[in-house]
C-alpha cells in the first residue's frame, strides 16, 4: 500500500511539466501551427527559471519570490520563442516540422551555452518549497497523492478547466479553434489569421516555458543539458493522444508521470530489470500510444500544419 | 538591368541577408556571453584550417557527417524526415561491435566486411520502425524517431554497461562503461593521425547515392512519393513501400557511419561516440541543398563548425555548445530563406517597382 501511494503521490507532481507543455502546445495545434521546438522552448525556460532564484541565492537572498520571479520571466521567455517561431512559419510560411527542429536546436544549444557561461557547473537551488493544503492533505490516501505539493501542481491542475473554457467558452479559443480548422473562412469573417496564430503560439510558448521553469526550479531543482529529456517531444505525442482536448491530455500526461516514476520504485516493486529499461519505459509507451492512436484522427484540426496565404487560391 | 540580371541579383542577395541573419543572431548570444565576436567566428572558422593536425580532426568529423547526411537526404527527398540518426547509429555501433568481438580472431577480409555488414543491418532496423509506422499507421516519424533516439540511447548504455563491457573493467572493478578493444581484424587503417580510409567510403558513397536517386527507377520513384505523395500514388507508386525503404536506407547510412566510427576512429564502444553526429547531419543534408554533390562541402563545413567549437572554450571563454546554437539558426534560416526564394510573386512585384522607378528616372 505504501509502494503504490509512493508511486502515485510521484506521479502527480511529475505529470506537471508535460502537463502544462502539451496543454501550450494543443492551443498552438488548435490554431493550426505544428510547434515541434517545444523541447527548446522548455530548455530555455528551465534555464531561465533557475537562474534568476539561482543569482538571487548568491547574493543571500533566499526569498520564495525569487522561484515565481524565475517561473514568470520563463513563461515570458518562452512567449518571446513562441513569437519567434511565429515569424518562421506564420509569416514566412516556412515547413513547419523543420523549422521546429531547428527551434529545438536553438533553445538546447542556447540554454546549454549559457547555462556554462552563468551558472558553470551542476548546481543545485533551494527550489520551490511544498505547501501541503490544510485539512486537505490530513485525508489519507488523496492527501498525500493529490494535496501535499508545491503550489504550482495545484495551479497547473486549476489550469486544466481554465484552458477548456478558453478554448471553448470564449470568443478567442472560438477564433483559435476557426484559423486551425478552416482559416479561410475565419479569413473571410473578418477575423486575422496571423494574428490569432501568433497569440496561439505566445500562448503555447509561455506555457512550455514555465513547464520547462517549473522542472527547473519545482521538481528538479537543479539545471542540466539532460533535463528535459524528451519531454518537450512527449507533450507533442501527448496532444494527439489527448485529441487537442485539456481534460484527455491532463489523462495522458498522469499516464505517462506514471510510467517515468516506476523507475525510482523499482527496488520497492521487487522488479529484476536492468535499470535503462525503466528509464526508456515512457519512450516506449509513447512509440506504442501513436502506432494505436495516429490513424483516423478525425478530430485533429484540419489545418494543422498548413501554413495560410491569403494571397494563393486554394 | 535586365529581368534576368535583377533576378539572379535578387537569389544572391536573399542568399546573403540569410547569411547576415545567421550571424548576427549567434552574434547577439556570443554578445551576451561578453565575447569577442571576430575572435570566435575566426577561432571556429579558420583556426582549425591553420595546421594539418586541426584539418584532419575536421575531416575525421566530416566522414560520419557525410554519411549520414547522404542517409538523411534520401529520406527527406521521399517525404519522410529522419531525425533518429542518432539512434540509428548507436544500433550500427553495437550490431558492430558485437560482431566484431565475435569474430576477432578470424581474418580481415572475412570479419571487417561481416562487421560492418551488421552495424548496416543494426542501423536499417532501427529505421524500418518509423518507416512502418509512417506507412502503415501514419505515425508522425518527428516524434516516433526521436523517441526512439532515446530508447537506443538507453540500450546503448546498457549494453556497454552489461553485456558488451569490457572483461578487464569488470575485473579491476572500474566499471568503466565501454567494451573491450577490437581486435586489428577489424580496424579500417589510417592514413595520417586520426584521418582514416573511411573518408573513401564516405565519397564513394556520395556518388552511389547519387546515380541511385537520379539514375535509377527506384530513386525516381522514392524522388516522387517525396514530392508528391498523392500524384505519385496516382501513377501507380507504391508510396508506402518506398517510404518505408527510405527509412530502412536512410538508417543503414546512419549505421554504416556508426560502424566506421568505431573500427577507424574509437576502435571499441565508449560513451559519446554517436556526439549528436546525428542531428547536425540534418542540418548537414539541407545545407547540402538535399544533394550527395553538396552533402560533401557541407559535411566539411559543418565538421568545421564542431571541430572549431571544440576550440572556443579555451581559446575565447565560449562553451562549445554554441555549435548547436548555430545550427539551430542555420536550419530555421534555411527553411525561411526558401521559402522567400520561393514566393514567386514577391519578386515580381519587386521587379516591377524597380522597373517602374527606372521608368521614371528616364
Amino acid at each position: 500500500m505504501d509502494i503504490i501511494i509512493n508511486i502515485l503521490s510521484m506521479t502527480v507532481p511529475f505529470s506537471v511539466a508535460l502537463l502544462l507543455a502539451s496543454i501550450g502546445e494543443m492551443f498552438n495545434q488548435r490554431s493550426g501551427v505544428f510547434n515541434l521546438g517545444c523541447e527548446g522552448v522548455m530548455s530555455m525556460g528551465a534555464f531561465v527559471g533557475m537562474l534568476v532564484p539561482f543569482i538571487a541565492g548568491q547574493n543571500g537572498a533566499l526569498s520564495n519570490g525569487w522561484n515565481w520571479l524565475g517561473l514568470l520571466l520563463a513563461a515570458l521567455m518562452g512567449a518571446v520563442l513562441g513569437l519567434f517561431f511565429g515569424v518562421i512559419v506564420v509569416t514566412f510560411r516556412a515547413p513547419q516540422g523543420i523549422a521546429g527542429i531547428g527551434l529545438q536546436m536553438f533553445g538546447v544549444g542556447t540554454a546549454g551555452t549559457l547555462f556554462r557561461h552563468f551558472v558553470g557547473g551542476t548546481q543545485s537551488i533551494p527550489g520551490m518549497p511544498n505547501s501541503p493544503l490544510p485539512l486537505l492533505s490530513k485525508i489519507p490516501f488523496i492527501g498525500p497523492v493529490f494535496f501535499s505539493h508545491n503550489m504550482m501542481v495545484y495551479l497547473a491542475f486549476l489550469f486544466v478547466p481554465v484552458a477548456w473554457y478558453i478554448l471553448f467558452k470564449t470568443s478567442w479559443g472560438l477564433r483559435v479553434r476557426a484559423v486551425g480548422t478552416h482559416p479561410r473562412a475565419a479569413d473571410s469573417m473578418g477575423i486575422n489569421v496571423n494574428r490569432t496564430r501568433y497569440e496561439a503560439l505566445a500562448l503555447g510558448g509561455a506555457m512550455a516555458g514555465l513547464a520547462g521553469a517549473y522542472l527547473s526550479v519545482c521538481q528538479v531543482k537543479m539545471f542540466s543539458d539532460e533535463l528535459i529529456a524528451g519531454r518537450g517531444f512527449i507533450a507533442v505525442a501527448l496532444v494527439y493522444f489527448g485529441h487537442w482536448h485539456p481534460v484527455k491530455i491532463m489523462l495522458g500526461a498522469l499516464l505517462f508521470s506514471f510510467t517515468q516514476t516506476i523507475q525510482y520504485n523499482v527496488q520497492g516493486l521487487g522488479i529484476d530489470l536492468p535499470y535503462e529499461f525503466f528509464v526508456m519505459l515512457p519512450y516506449v509507451v509513447v512509440v506504442v500510444v501513436l502506432a494505436f492512436t495516429s490513424r483516423n484522427q478525425t478530430t485533429s484540426p484540419t489545418s494543422l500544419g498548413k501554413p495560410f496565404n491569403r494571397e494563393i487560391r486554394t | 538591368m535586365t529581368e534576368r540580371n535583377f533576378k539572379v541579383l535578387y537569389k544572391v542577395s536573399i542568399i546573403v541577408l540569410a547569411v547576415l541573419v545567421t550571424l548576427l543572431l549567434s552574434s547577439f548570444i556570443l554578445v551576451i556571453l561578453g565575447a569577442d565576436i571576430m575572435k570566435t567566428f575566426y577561432t571556429i572558422i579558420i583556426t582549425p584550417l591553420t595546421r594539418v593536425g586541426h584539418l584532419t580532426e575536421v575531416l575525421v568529423r566530416a566522414v560520419p557527417l557525410c554519411i549520414i547526411a547522404l542517409g538523411v537526404a534520401v529520406a527527406y527527398r521521399s517525404g519522410i524526415i529522419n531525425i533518429g540518426a542518432e539512434g540509428q547509429m548507436a544500433m550500427g555501433i553495437l550490431g558492430f561491435t558485437t560482431v566484431a568481438l565475435a569474430l576477432g580472431d578470424m581474418s580481415r577480409a572475412v570479419a571487417l566486411p561481416l562487421a560492418l555488414l551488421s552495424a548496416v543491418i543494426c542501423g536499417a532496423l532501427w529505421g524500418f520502425v518509423p518507416g512502418i509506422l509512417k506507412a502503415k499507421l501514419q505515425v508522425s516519424e518527428l516524434l516516433s524517431t526521436v523517441m526512439l533516439n532515446y530508447i537506443a540511447a538507453q540500450f546503448y548504455s546498457f549494453c556497454l554497461r552489461v553485456p558488451l563491457l569490457d572483461p578487464a573493467e569488470r575485473l579491476s572493478g572500474a566499471g568503466t562503461p565501454q567494451s573491450a578493444r577490437l581486435s586489428q581484424a577489424v580496424e579500417i587503417g589510417r592514413i595520417t593521425g586520426r584521418l582514416h580510409y573511411g573518408v573513401f567510403i564516405a565519397l564513394v558513397l556520395a556518388v552511389l547515392v547519387y546515380l541511385f536517386m537520379w539514375k535509377t527507377s527506384f530513386g525516381y520513384k522514392m524522388r516522387a512519393s517525396g514530392a508528391q505523395s498523392r500524384a505519385a500514388r496516382y501513377g501507380g507508386i507504391n508510396v508506402s513501400a518506398y517510404v518505408t525503404l527510405a527509412m530502412i536506407i536512410s538508417g543503414a547510412f546512419a549505421g554504416l557511419a556508426g560502424g566506421i566510427e568505431i573500427a577507424a576512429v574509437h576502435r571499441r564502444a565508449i560513451e559519446g561516440v554517436t556526439n549528436n553526429y546525428g542531428f547536425s547531419a540534418v542540418v548537414v543534408a539541407l545545407f547540402g541543398m538535399l544533394h550527395p554533390f553538396g552533402i560533401i562541402p557541407a559535411s566539411f563545413f559543418f565538421a568545421l563548425l564542431i571541430y572549431g567549437s571544440t576550440l572556443t572554450p579555451r581559446a575565447v571563454g565560449v562553451p562549445a555548445n554554441i555549435v548547436d546554437v548555430m545550427q539551430g539558426l542555420i536550419i530555421i534560416v534555411i527553411v525561411t530563406t526558401q521559402m522567400v526564394l520561393q514566393n514567386s510573386y514577391l519578386e515580381d512585384r519587386l521587379w516591377r517597382r524597380f522597373s517602374a522607378k527606372r521608368q521614371e528616372a528616364v
